[in-house]
């Protein structure tokens, strides 16, 4: 089975979902800043909103078609649905909940569904609480129970572990996973955890302002994040505008000079030309601090600066660093007793060529909808 | 005391209220989630009884329900007698004239039903009717009995409209606000007396009653903490 998804639907003046793409059975991130248009996706598959144009289908059947003025009702589409909310219905208890979407079965069977996902969900101890007498990560669980129990074609989640601690969150991954070894249906899975695109994700499609601005697995879509605001949700600190001074296509390297300072640093080589300006990131993660001049390294970079401040932040130390520019350096608080650093120090930053990213300047701010 | 014009009032209040329950919820659920571009003419028609004094309301029902009107000859050629200065015309002016009282609260109610449950009702494959009976009635359950009591106490003490379409008939359309005022303009202020303390005792019981069964009901109090 799988889901084909073509739509565009304008929401306001400055915003617009055009979405294209397909996806087989198995868990689809959906990657993105609010404000991208994540929600809007899900609600216009599942039918609560209507497209303007498109086609939308499961396997051979059209839920949606434009042209041929198709739109299946809402309660037929048989799509699993996980609000962020929730929406469990407080006056109900548990069971009740989760047989609410069991309506066209006969009785005994219903029950007999019932029990059972209560049981491979472990919350049956709770079947006659109602939803507001129960914890947060109880309360997912049966809202997940209840979206998987009518046996849906489709499913889909908008950030359904928001706000859950990280041993619950994992528990409630390993029951999806599970559940759907078994169905292999397409989930369409939304967040902007990185973590959870690690954990569940196949394959991850990543929106911007109502466009898809990259798809494919994890690995490809955050690790080498292609446009800025990506680079940002995938952990990216540390943005700099560039000038391209000179291209070493032997080495498949380029030099460029940060803009507003005199500081040079060698980055991989793209399709550009001497005197391009451009836009490079790097991870805070990826900058070593050497406390003196280090020799005999295969690091490319190696950048005289200073330390402007060191902050603890949980057990990272977050270090401002000036380097012409300001970069923002993450090491471990053992690291920075043992090189005995302190503001106003000198030191140097080293940085392998390959761990600067090139991005496309961001295409509109990431918070506008 | 006039006992026949006291069963009479809780007989019409009685009725009439099972009728707005009935007609009433339905048009509170499409004033609520109807998205038609002129339903505010709706809303102020519903609303009209508020505002308009009882006289004019009970003048325009008389002549509506008259032996004139196409309602009244058709009533009166499958009952055989006509609607005016009868039970039945009563209980079609007081139903107009309470039906915003039953609507209004029922309004306020189903649209504070947060809208993400009646969609998650539909996913889960529920109909707008299944949707209706299981999440937004019974979390609108205040909103009801606000509606019910309102609309029950608001007819028991009509006086206008009953005395422009009813009349003053002992047993048939005499209730008993109508009594409370033959009994003073006979000035016999002591059975006056006695049916309006009846009366303030009941109406005092009914609203203690609601507000002790929900303390967050909001019938004529905003909502305290």
């Amino acid at each position: 089975m799988k889901l084909s998804v073509d739509l565009q639907k304008r929401l306001s003046a400055n915003f617009a979902l055009d979405v294209k793409f397909s996806i087989p059975a198995g868990v689809t991130i959906l990657f993105g800043a609010s404000g991208s248009g994540k929600t809007t996706l899900l609600r216009c598959v599942a039918g609560l909103l209507r497209p303007d144009s498109g086609q939308i289908k499961i396997g051979d059947q059209i839920l949606f078609d434009s042209d041929t003025r198709v739109d299946v009702p809402v309660r037929e589409r048989k799509i699993g649905f996980l609000f962020q909310n929730l929406a469990l219905f407080p006056h109900l208890s548990v069971a009740k909940n989760i047989e609410y979407g069991l309506d066209g079965c006969e009785r005994t069977p219903a029950q007999q569904l019932t029990e059972n996902i209560l049981e491979s969900f472990r919350i049956s101890a709770l079947r006659n609480h109602k939803p507001n007498e129960i914890s947060g990560g109880e309360r997912q669980r049966v809202a997940l129970a209840r979206a998987l129990v009518t046996d849906p074609r489709v499913l889909m989640l908008d950030e359904p572990l928001y706000a859950l601690d990280y041993p619950t969150q994992s528990q409630i991954i390993e029951d999806l996973r599970a559940w759907n070894a078994a169905r292999d249906i397409p989930i369409l899975y939304v967040t902007h955890s990185q973590r959870e695109v690690f954990a569940l994700g196949e394959r991850v499609i990543s929106l911007e302002n109502g466009k898809i601005l990259s798809q494919g697995t994890p690995q490809d879509v955050l690790e080498a994040p292609t446009h800025e605001s990506l680079a940002q949700l995938a952990g990216f600190e540390n943005f700099f505008d560039a000038t391209v001074v000179s291209i070493s296509n032997d080495s498949g390297t380029m030099l460029c000079r940060l803009n507003g300072a005199t500081t040079e640093v060698e980055v991989p080589l793209s399709r550009v030309e001497v005197g391009s300006k451009i836009r490079i990131a790097i991870r805070a993660g990826d900058i070593i601090i050497a406390g003196e001049f280090p020799r005999a390294l295969s690091a490319r970079n190696i950048v005289p600066a200073r330390i402007i401040s060191l902050r603890r932040e949980g057990t990272m130390v977050i270090a401002e660093i000036d380097a012409g520019r300001s970069f923002e350096v993450h090491l471990t608080p053992g690291a920075c007793e043992s090189l005995g650093l302190k503001p106003e120090q000198q030191v140097w930053l080293v940085i392998k060529t390959h761990s600067w990213r090139l991005v496309a300047a961001r295409m509109v701010s990431v918070r506008q909808r | 005391m006039d006992w026949s014009a006291i069963l009479l009032s809780l007989k019409l209040s009685s009725v009439v209220c099972g009728f707005l329950l009935l007609i009433g919820t339905p048009i509170a659920y499409w004033v609520t989630f109807s998205r038609w571009r002129w339903k505010f003419l709706v809303e102020s028609v519903v609303a009209l009884p508020i505002v308009l004094p009882p006289t004019v309301l009970g003048f325009y029902v008389l002549v509506g329900i008259g032996s004139q009107s196409p309602i009244g000859r058709a009533w009166a050629a499958w009952s055989g007698h006509g609607l005016a200065f009868t039970f039945e015309g009563l209980v079609i002016a007081s139903f107009l004239y309470s039906l915003p009282f039953a609507v209004q609260p029922m309004t306020v109610a189903f649209s504070q039903v947060e809208h993400q449950l009646i969609e998650a009702s539909s996913v889960l494959g529920a109909s707008r009717l299944r949707t209706f009976i299981r999440i937004i009635l019974p979390l609108s359950r205040n909103g009801v009995i606000t509606a019910t009591v309102l609309s029950f106490a608001h007819t028991m003490g009509e006086f206008g409209v009953v005395l422009m379409v009813g009349g003053n008939i002992p047993g048939v359309t005499r209730t008993v606000s109508i009594a409370i005022y033959d009994q003073v303009q006979s000035l016999d202020y002591a059975a006056a007396n006695r049916t309006a303390w009846l009366l303030l005792l009941f109406s005092f019981a009914v609203l203690s009653v609601v507000y002790g069964l929900n303390r967050k009901s909001l019938a004529v109090w905003p909502l305290q903490r």
